[in-house]
């Protein structure tokens, strides 16, 4: 029996309400006459506070809140590959058939589609023993996402009946489980709380490359499987496109895309898009592999708050099936200013900026949802979250920026002078870590080369070095540097015009293989090396320096195609026949 | 059934509270008679218990606690819209300003408006020529972006947007109908007098229209100006299918008039004191910008700016740069050397233009060449620093070519006459010539068929 409280303050999407003591923190309510979307977040005897997800306009003191019993929840079953959902899982499509391109309030608490009937494929018989994550059957949600129908967590028994393999839909009862002596009933879906994070059998140590085919990320910064990793930049310096980059590219199962109070076209964009994009492991569209979650900025801001959770959410719950899961969250900044818009309203005393004391705390429990574990169902799976963090001004000392960093182990700096001279993706490289570095190693040891992570180093090293000429050059001039710090130059022009910038709208270059990415680096260390061997000799800079050779090199993102590297090899001939014979007009 | 309340317990800058209320709702319009009849409107936007806060839109000197009567008028603030509200001037509050009566239509729209569900939306691609070669070339406008204007103070920002307002053109020989909605947010009565005499001089009233809330006109309205102008907007694109520009100035106004009734409410500020909501609240402007699938019509969206101070990284520009589809920025350098538009293209930018110029859009060199300019541009700034600390006549040749380009590219490209029209073709041959001022292997973003095709010719 649930019971009804009355409304007693409004104040933009934060209500007050009276008689709500059987009410439950947390728990969904339905507010008003409208039968608005909220959640309980504060409760003190019979009075309590509810954030709305829905525009609160019209809403009058006195109306009912209704409570539901039960946590803010989203479904998950299948039907969610391939779709866009607003913060709160409700079917954005669904929506616009119910009202043309206008979003309305008081459309209730719909999610996945319960019409729809599933190909449904049960894996086990009568008398079978089920365990809580083990999988009973399977769908194939689209081309690439076979969906395992998991037994849901706590539950578990020996199975009593179970339907022949077939048509069903969402709301079909498939499997009943006795679990001492009590019925349980497994459908399609089971429903999870979104602030709850779904358990797992045990976490285990990172040790594999997430590839993203981004030069600058495989070889530099790399990401790995079940990390964490954060990208801020002020506006224009690109975190959306390299986004969409990581979302098309990474080699991860599901991609769980949650653009959170950004703008509109940009989703528009992802949708017009990926659908024509082709995996390149498995020739299907890419949209077959990716779930949209859409909260505007113009949509209202405490959906956009539950957003983030609702992604991440789902993201565990493929976890859960064995898949590796890497969600996106475009920008957790503006999830951060959900939670200081509605602290105000609250009037909770603020910390930083005018943000709640608990924001910290908030980032640390999103970012420690991800992982790599071993399931519940006894398979392996992860969740990489990589958040895109706006720094109010550019300034990455603001409280998100401060706290995201924190929590992530790969910090990818945006840098505006970059962004301003085209150089794309704007990563800077002296503001960039990766602490994946370590753990990895191995990884590229037996998947690349013993000699790729000392590669990456001096590279590295190179750019740091050249960074502390240019601060020279800026005072006196390039000339006057001695030969070998100005061929550093030379060389770190071709790093990062030929091998950083990467070029996302060019076919070739917009996703490299990292044998590619590899080889590309190494032939850029031999063209530095063989220029040293001619500075030591007193040959002039002038002649070391060859402009066709070093174009060459800026140009081979394009001219070596992905699938061929033997190009590669000519150009190292062309450099050894060119310095050969240059040396030699000097030594004798 | 509307009541009526005669007692007002507290006037506290644009806020009026008033209690025993019932039966309000939440964003209800209010009516407020002071004591010698004149009616004030107003919103409800706190409740708390049987307490309003009304935000009232105009002055509320003169306001009484007694003999004042309180009408709540049960509906949302709504504005009649027609065809009829083609070249006419409205105030602030979407009143009738000019001589022409009263708007006359079956519906009244909600200016909050609701918002576009993204999967319905179009994704925008069509080029808008302005005529202005920064712009078209290196910072293109598309039909259905919102690309602000950041100026600072002194700057020509009104001029530039007049002249888009002149030249733009949504192709060749388009017969699509296309309107402009102008909405001056606490502008100067001369610079809105500018842009209506703008308007005349183009030959354009009949086909523009006016929100005007004057720096004098009380701050509180000011919050509902962009909003019966978009609503307008709205109107006209996504029901009578229209071709819309919005121009509006300036948004910084708008965000200041926001921190004052944010503070008389004692909201915790965020930065500068702005409230933690100017994010969203600036969003729910921006994002009414676009197209939809279904309808043909479209809302580009050009509001100017003031930056404080030529603070790019004031909590204004910012937020709007996070919001907005890119930005044109004006340069106070250029402008003091007497570079008209004094457009900064370095940190200017449109996040639109990479689908919509190009093959089949513009010209299918456009993209490299943008890239290079952009690029060679940005080298022309580093060498710029290292002249200033060892001269011009120290510099390497490679170096003064850059210089040599950096000037010809301010002056001939960027710069031009408040009435020069360029098209596409001639803007991009311009930014041709001007790149063979550098030798060809610094062209490093251009490739060699490029080069061959335009440089060497």
């Amino acid at each position: 029996m649930t019971e009804n409280g009355r409304i007693t303050m409004i104040n933009g999407p934060v209500i007050r309400g009276r008689g709500m003591s059987g009410f439950k923190m947390r728990e969904m309510v339905m507010v008003g006459n409208k039968r608005l979307i909220g959640e309980v977040i504060i409760l003190e005897e019979d009075t309590g506070i509810i954030q709305v997800y829905e525009e609160t306009e019209g809403l009058k003191i006195g109306e009912e809140i209704v409570s539901t019993g039960k946590p803010l929840s989203v479904k998950l079953g299948p039907g969610m590959i391939g779709n866009i959902f607003d913060g709160i899982q409700r079917p954005l499509l669904k929506i616009d058939e119910v009202n043309k391109d206008f979003i309305p309030e008081g459309i209730g608490m719909i999610s996945l589609d319960e019409e729809k009937l599933w190909d449904v494929e049960l894996t086990v018989k009568q008398g079978d023993k089920l365990k809580e994550g083990e999988a009973f059957g399977y769908v194939d949600e689209s081309g690439l996402i076979r969906h395992k129908l998991l037994v849901p967590p706590e539950k578990s028994g020996i199975v009593l009946e179970i339907k022949d393999s077939g048509k069903y839909s969402m709301e079909d009862v498939l499997v009943v489980l006795d679990q001492d002596g009590v019925r349980q009933e497994l459908k399609m879906y089971h429903e999870w709380p979104v602030r709850v994070s779904r358990p797992v059998k045990v976490r285990k140590e990172i040790q594999e490359l997430l590839t993203t085919g981004q030069r600058v990320l495989d070889m530099f910064f790399p990401l790995a499987k079940g990390g964490t990793c954060a990208i801020p930049g002020g506006f224009g310096t690109g975190k959306t496109m390299t986004q969409h980059q990581l979302a098309k590219w990474s080699d991860a199962d599901i991609i769980i895309y949650i653009g959170c109070g950004e703008r509109g076209n940009e989703m528009t964009e992802v949708l017009e898009d990926f659908p024509k994009l082709i995996d390149p492991k498995s020739n299907r569209p890419l949209m077959e592999r990716t779930v949209l979650i859409a909260n505007t900025s113009n949509m209202p801001v405490a959906a956009r708050e539950a957003s983030i959770y609702t992604g991440i959410t789902m993201a565990e719950y493929y976890r859960d099936m064995g898949y590796d899961v890497a969600i996106m969250a475009d920008s957790t900044s503006r999830w951060a200013e959900a939670l200081r818009e509605i602290s105000g309203r609250l009037e909770e005393m603020p910390a930083e900026e005018g943000y709640p004391a608990y924001l910290s705390s908030r980032i640390a429990e999103f970012y420690e949802r991800a992982g790599y574990v071993e399931t519940l169902g006894k398979s392996e799976g992860s969740v990489t979250i990589i958040g895109a963090v706006s720094p109010a001004g550019g300034d990455f000392s603001e409280p998100v920026t401060e706290n995201t960093k924190r929590y992530v182990n790969v910090f990818l700096g945006l840098d505006k002078e970059l962004a301003y001279a085209r150089h794309y993706p704007a990563i800077n490289w002296l503001d960039s870590y990766s602490g994946y570095i370590k753990v990895l190693e191995s990884w590229y040891e037996e998947n690349l080369s013993d000699g790729a992570i000392p590669l990456r180093n001096k590279m590295l090293e190179l750019l740091f070095r050249e960074n502390k000429l240019q601060e020279i050059v800026m005072l006196v001039g390039e000339d006057v540097l001695p030969d070998d710090q100005r061929i550093i130059l030379e060389i770190s022009k071709i790093i990062k015009a030929g091998f950083l910038q990467q070029n996302a709208f060019n076919k070739e270059d917009t996703f490299v293989p990292i044998k590619k990415q590899y080889r590309m680096l190494q032939i850029i260390d031999y063209l530095y090396e063989r220029c040293k061997e001619s500075v030591a000799l007193n040959i002039p800079i002038s002649m070391v320096k060859n402009q066709d050779l070093f174009d060459e090199l800026i140009k081979m993102k394009y001219t070596v195609p992905n699938s061929d590297l033997s190009k590669i090899d000519e150009i190292q001939t062309m450099i050894d026949d060119y310095y050969n014979e240059l040396n030699g007009k000097y030594t004798n | 059934m509307i009541k009526e309340y005669l007692k007002i317990d507290k006037v506290v800058g644009p806020l009026v509270e008033v209690s025993n209320v019932e039966d309000v709702a939440y964003g209800e319009v209010v009516d407020i008679k002071s004591r010698n009849g004149e009616i004030k409107k107003g919103k409800v936007i706190r409740l708390d218990e049987d307490k309003a806060t009304i935000q009232v839109f105009e002055n509320t000197s003169g306001l009484s606690t007694d003999n004042s009567s309180i009408k709540f008028r049960d509906e949302a603030f709504e504005l009649p819209l027609s065809k009829e509200i083609l070249g006419r001037v409205f105030d602030g509050l979407g009143r009738p300003a000019d001589l022409g009566g009263e708007i006359f239509s079956r519906r009244k729209y909600n200016i909050n408006g609701r918002a576009i569900n993204p999967v319905a939306r179009e994704y925008p691609r069509d080029f808008i020529q302005t005529g202005i070669s920064s712009i078209d070339a290196l910072m293109t406008l598309i039909r259905g972006q919102k690309l602000p204007i950041f100026s600072g103070n002194g700057m020509p920002h009104n001029e530039l947007a007049a002249q888009i307002v002149r030249q733009a053109k949504l192709g060749e020989d388009s017969d699509e109908e296309f309107a402009v909605i102008f909405a001056a947010i606490g502008v100067k009565h001369d610079d809105a007098d500018f842009f209506r005499k703008s308007f005349i001089e183009a030959n354009a009233m009949d086909r523009v229209v006016m929100f005007i809330n004057y720096a004098d006109d009380p701050v509180a309205e000011r919050i509902n100006t962009p909003r019966c102008a978009l609503t307008a907007a709205e109107y006209l694109a996504f029901e009578e299918g229209m071709q819309i520009l919005v121009v509006m100035s300036d948004i910084t106004s708008y965000c200041e008039a926001l921190r004052e009734v944010s503070s008389a409410r004692e909201e915790v500020p965020s930065r500068k004191g702005f409230p933690g909501y100017l994010y969203s609240d600036l969003a729910s402007l921006y994002e009414r910008a676009g197209m939809l699938k279904d309808k043909p019509g479209s809302i580009t969206f050009l509001p100017i700016l003031t930056m404080p101070n030529d603070d790019i990284t004031h909590p204004i520009p910012d937020l709007t740069g996070f919001i907005t589809e890119g930005q044109i920025v004006l340069g106070r350098d250029l402008f003091q050397n007497n570079v008209y538009p004094p457009v900064d293209i370095l940190p200017s930018l449109s996040r639109l233009m990479k689908d919509g110029i190009g093959e089949g859009y513009t010209r299918a060199d456009h993209p490299d060449l943008a890239n290079q300019l952009f690029a060679s541009y940005s080298k022309v700034q580093e060498v710029r620093a290292l002249s200033q600390i060892i001269g011009e006549d120290d510099l390497t040749e490679n170096d003064k070519k850059y210089m040599e380009f950096g000037r010809k590219f301010e002056d001939l490209f960027i710069a031009q006459g408040f009435e020069e029209n360029r098209n596409i073709n001639e803007t991009l041959d311009l930014g041709w010539e001007i790149l063979k001022v550098l030798p060809a292997n610094e062209l490093t973003r251009l490739s060699p068929e490029l080069i061959e095709k335009y440089y060497n010719n």
